[in-house]
């Protein structure tokens, strides 16, 4: 015989706290107000990301509570040479009966910075199982069709040996660049953009590796360990492994951004992606590939670019420290232009290795350097003469 | 992706990572661990043609029961008593969140093992995933339940509040000094693997007796996240143990991780699963039940135990301490009143007690009513503004006290409270292993060895400086703890919301002024300083003062 035990379980409780329920002060500020928004309203992606990295100068009152063994903490400001307005004035100091109030937010420029893109975790999401679907369809397709049939000899050395190799600038890039950078930026704003891009790089490393081992099962011949072999020896990537080697090594923040993203990628970047590969592959019967190199020259083109032009052009237009930028920038040009061009035609080489080939480097090159002109002089800054090399 | 894929796919992204021919990447922070190159497996075989769609599908889930809730009236059935705790939470949490995000680089050059790299990059995606997501919960709740006030400050309260600044270690320390230190031992090992099941499991089921279901929604898909990052802080403790020489830091790191992690999450998850909740029934879990389930069973005994073979020399100690101090020394009831002492430095309101809460405390808590009782009558009594001060002003025989300098929680447990000079500043300590942090832990050299990486403590750690000599009515004010008609209070003793009962700047005007106990401390003779201390000890238990001299 059993008896039913009543379970114990929390009762609801009808409470009546919804919004509108009663009217007192307050009752109807319902929007996050330590902040100014860029545009006339708060976005939704303003509000889940602006203040949540804090700043002594201006709500941070009792300062940041634990240092390096320097004794610094937080986000300094110094660890970029650019500098946004404000950044000259010190934080506001605090001693018995100071206070707690720093300058009126947001104290300085760098925190008008708004990632365009508008990237959260929502959104980011969203983007990126877009794009792994959209692969992972488009080489089933692709399997089903026995597309890879139409491959010559010379193409599938090309692919397995140099679309392979720029899984290594990814995954590199995308670790020891970005990754890492998102440590250094003083907003929340900056690192979560700068983390996004970081994703970017590294899921268009693996979407290469895993097109690599689809490749392997479906191409009688396809050496699938090649790629390693090419990045680690082949003498025509060496320039771009150099390149990719010291942008890893760039200790200032805005600098490792600005090399990669605006020197970079448009002279080495797309010369590879999108003048060489995406116009070599239809004459060699893969129309396969390009799927994949688009999805990552769309990242770049239409999402990591966007934002770092965004974040540029407002230190370039900065009211205290434009002059100052653009002068640091240009060095930065004379230093990273000469070495991406000196990468680039060290990939010389590769253009003549398809049975159909492409157009001619110095075509593709030219190109490329029209784009990057293009980009400097969208953000004020001088095409420096190292471009002619 | 089928499994067979899956592992293949895995196989094949480790083909990905090289060693630079040409030049290192930079080299940002620094450790005085030492690891050995030994070939390691990538602990959480994710490939991100998976990850990405996985987390979205999680996404649907989340975002379709916060529809849900706002269709279904939610908010109607919300324990306002709980979601004002939610204040103050939600304030803290996305940037302890974010900083693990940050934190993730301060491990690709210290620890030499490229296979772990992987894991910690998706980790960092995950934390900005987990931090705007609790952005976006809390912007929910400031649109949708009934006192927006607070929620809608929420970032600046958070960052000049006391309660905010308590808060950030749970964030800074992840980010800052010795890269393994903070990283790995502080943010995986103890933060994670430790707190995280109190914080995102045992908080929101509370939170679902309390009528709120999103903060389960949101947190469990949160700590679904978190088994992967629980794999890569054991993979590089595991290296970590393999070299002799980082023994002695070891121990030394997770001694001060574990008691830095219990002062702080202790005292706050403590307060809002014991204090914040209207469900009294006898037979739900206390915070101390919860406590020894998931952190002496589940962490303690199951997961670090198991780790002494390997060389770990684990703070049992420390582990039987934290206990005592929630158990026996009233911890969380002590952090509780303090809260409520000085509601009006918060941002939130906070629920009187009733007879109802006094029997489950007296049934989970033997002899709660003879220490908290009548302190809680009294705060009952003083909680409509009637001509008299706010209960810190008023004699109920409580005593302010004076903060910890390390972790910053007051120094409640008065038996406790230890004293030192450091840098030619006395400082209080909430108890021998906070001060022992500040002076022994955090410093160059340790035990005789050098340990230049080793980070500090810095900043204005004791907040009531800031305002030493102030007016109430100023302090508050300066802060912007004020409501839209630029005068009621955005924090109140108690949830009525009806203007007349609610507390104004003009009744703090008239309040004694703010004194820093920390200031004063310091303008103290020897002789006065030994006879303060000699007293504060004899105080307490709730802050009740020393008994007089027979
Ligand atoms: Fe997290
Ligand atoms: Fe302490």
């Amino acid at each position: 015989m059993t008896t039913a035990q009543e379970r114990s379980v929390p009762k609801p409780v009808f409470t009546d706290a919804e919004a509108g329920a009663k009217e007192f002060p307050d009752s109807t500020v319902r929007r996050y107000n330590y902040y100014i928004p860029q545009k006339r309203k708060q976005t939704h992606y303003e509000d889940v990301t602006v203040e949540v990295q804090p700043d002594p100068r201006h709500y941070l009152s009792q300062g940041w509570l634990y240092g390096f063994s320097d004794g610094r903490g937080g986000y300094p400001l110094d660890w970029t040479a650019l500098k946004a307005w404000g950044s000259d004035r010190p934080e506001p100091e605090r001693f018995p009966g100071s206070g707690g109030k720093g300058y009126d937010w947001p104290a300085h420029g760098w925190h008008e910075f708004r990632d365009p893109n508008e990237e959260w975790e929502l959104t980011l999401y969203r983007y990126n199982s877009n794009v792994v679907r959209q692969l992972n369809q488009n080489i089933a397709a692709a399997r089903q069709a026995k597309a890879f049939e139409q491959w010559n000899p010379n193409w599938v050395r090309f692919v397995e040996s140099h679309v392979g190799a720029w899984m290594h600038v990814d995954h590199g890039l995308g670790l020891y660049l970005f990754a890492n950078a998102n440590r250094r930026a003083p907003t929340n704003m900056h690192n979560n953009a700068i983390s996004v891009n970081s994703m970017h790089r590294i899921r268009a490393a693996q979407d290469l590796a895993l097109y690599n081992l689809t490749l392997s099962e479906e191409i009688a011949g396809f050496d699938g360990a090649v790629h390693v072999e090419t990045w680690n020896g082949d003498p025509a990537w060496q320039g771009v492994r150099k390149t990719a080697e010291a942008l890893t090594a760039i200790d200032d923040w805005c600098e490792a951004i600005f090399a990669a993203n605006v020197v970079f990628e448009p002279l080495v970047g797309e010369l590879f992606r999108s003048n060489l590969v995406q116009q070599a592959s239809p004459g060699n019967g893969d129309w396969v590939t390009p799927t994949i190199i688009g999805a990552e020259e769309y990242d770049y083109a239409e999402r990591d670019l966007r934002y770092t032009k965004a974040m540029f052009d407002l230190l370039t237009n900065d009211r205290e420290f434009a002059d100052h930028n653009k002068a640091i920038m240009q060095q930065w040009l004379s230093t990273w232009v000469p070495r991406c061009i000196a990468a680039a035609r060290t990939l010389q080489p590769l253009w003549s290795q398809p049975d159909s080939k492409p157009p001619r480097f110095e075509d593709g090159l030219d190109r490329a350097k029209s784009r990057f002109s293009g980009i400097l002089s969208e953000l004020g800054l001088q095409t420096p003469k190292e471009l002619a090399q | 992706m089928s499994r067979q894929s899956v592992a293949k796919a895995h196989q094949k992204i480790q083909e990905l990572a090289w060693e630079p021919l040409y030049h290192e990447p930079v080299k940002h922070y620094g450790t005085d661990y030492t690891f050995s190159k030994a070939q390691k497996k990538d602990p959480l075989k994710q490939v991100l043609r998976s990850y990405f769609p996985m987390q979205e599908e999680k996404d649907h889930r989340v975002y379709g029961a916060s529809d849900g809730a706002i269709r279904g009236n939610m908010f109607r059935q919300v324990q306002e008593r709980w979601m004002e705790w939610q204040k103050l939470f939600l304030s803290i949490i996305p940037l302890p969140e974010i900083s693990a995000a940050r934190a993730m680089p301060l491990l690709f050059r210290t620890v030499p093992n490229p296979e772990l790299h992987n894991g910690q990059a998706i980790q960092m995606i995950d934390e900005v995933r987990h931090s705007t997501i609790q952005q976006n919960l809390k912007r929910l709740y400031m649109n949708n339940y009934i006192d927006p006030a607070g929620f809608n400050s929420s970032l600046r309260n958070f960052q000049n509040d006391y309660c905010g600044t308590i808060g950030r270690q749970f964030a800074e320390g992840f980010i800052t000094g010795d890269a393994i230190t903070a990283a790995s031992i502080y943010l995986t090992i103890v933060a994670e693997t430790a707190f995280t099941n109190t914080l995102f499991v045992a908080m929101p089921a509370e939170a679902a007796a309390n009528g709120d279901y999103l903060l389960p929604t949101v947190f469990h898909s949160v700590q679904s996240d978190e088994s992967r990052h629980i794999s890569n802080g054991y993979a590089t403790l595991l290296m970590a143990l393999a070299d002799e020489g980082n023994h002695q830091l070891l121990e030394r790191d997770l001694r001060y991780a574990w008691w830095n992690n219990h002062r702080v999450v202790d005292a706050a998850i403590g307060t809002f699963i014991e204090y914040g909740t209207k469900d009294r029934r006898k037979d739900r879990e206390s915070y101390a039940e919860m406590w020894r389930r998931w952190i002496y069973d589940d962490y303690y005994r199951s997961y670090l135990v198991p780790l002494e073979k390997y060389g770990l020399v684990i703070p049992h100690d420390l582990i039987e301490e934290a206990w005592n101090q929630i158990w026996n020394k009233g911890y969380v009831h002590e952090v509780a009143q303090f809260f409520a002492t000085g509601w009006l430095a918060n941002y939130w309101r906070i629920d009187p007690m009733t007879d109802k809460d006094f029997e489950w405390f007296e049934y989970k808590y033997p002899g709660w009513y003879d220490r908290y009782g009548k302190w809680w009558e009294n705060y009952n009594r003083l909680s409509m503004p009637n001509g008299h001060h706010p209960i810190v002003l008023e004699d109920v025989d409580y005593v302010y006290p004076h903060r910890c300098w390390t972790c910053m929680v007051p120094c409640l447990v008065r038996e406790d409270m230890v004293m030192a000079e450091v840098n030619g500043q006395w400082r209080t300590y909430c108890h021998e292993e906070c001060r022992w942090t500040d002076t022994t832990a955090f410093r160059p050299t340790y035990q005789g060895r050098e340990t230049p990486n080793m980070g500090q403590l810095i900043g204005k750690r004791e907040w009531e400086t800031l305002y030493h000599g102030w007016n109430w009515a100023d302090v508050v004010s300066d802060m912007g703890y004020v409501r839209d008609d630029g005068k009621t209070l955005v924090a109140q003793p108690h949830l009525n919301l009806d203007p007349k009962k609610m507390w104004t700047l003009d009744h703090l005007r008239r309040c004694p002024p703010l004194q820093s106990p920390n200031v004063l401390l310091n303008k103290m003779t020897p002789q006065e300083r030994d006879a303060f201390h000699a007293n504060y000890i004899r105080g307490g238990p709730a802050g009740r003062s020393a008994p007089a001299d027979a």
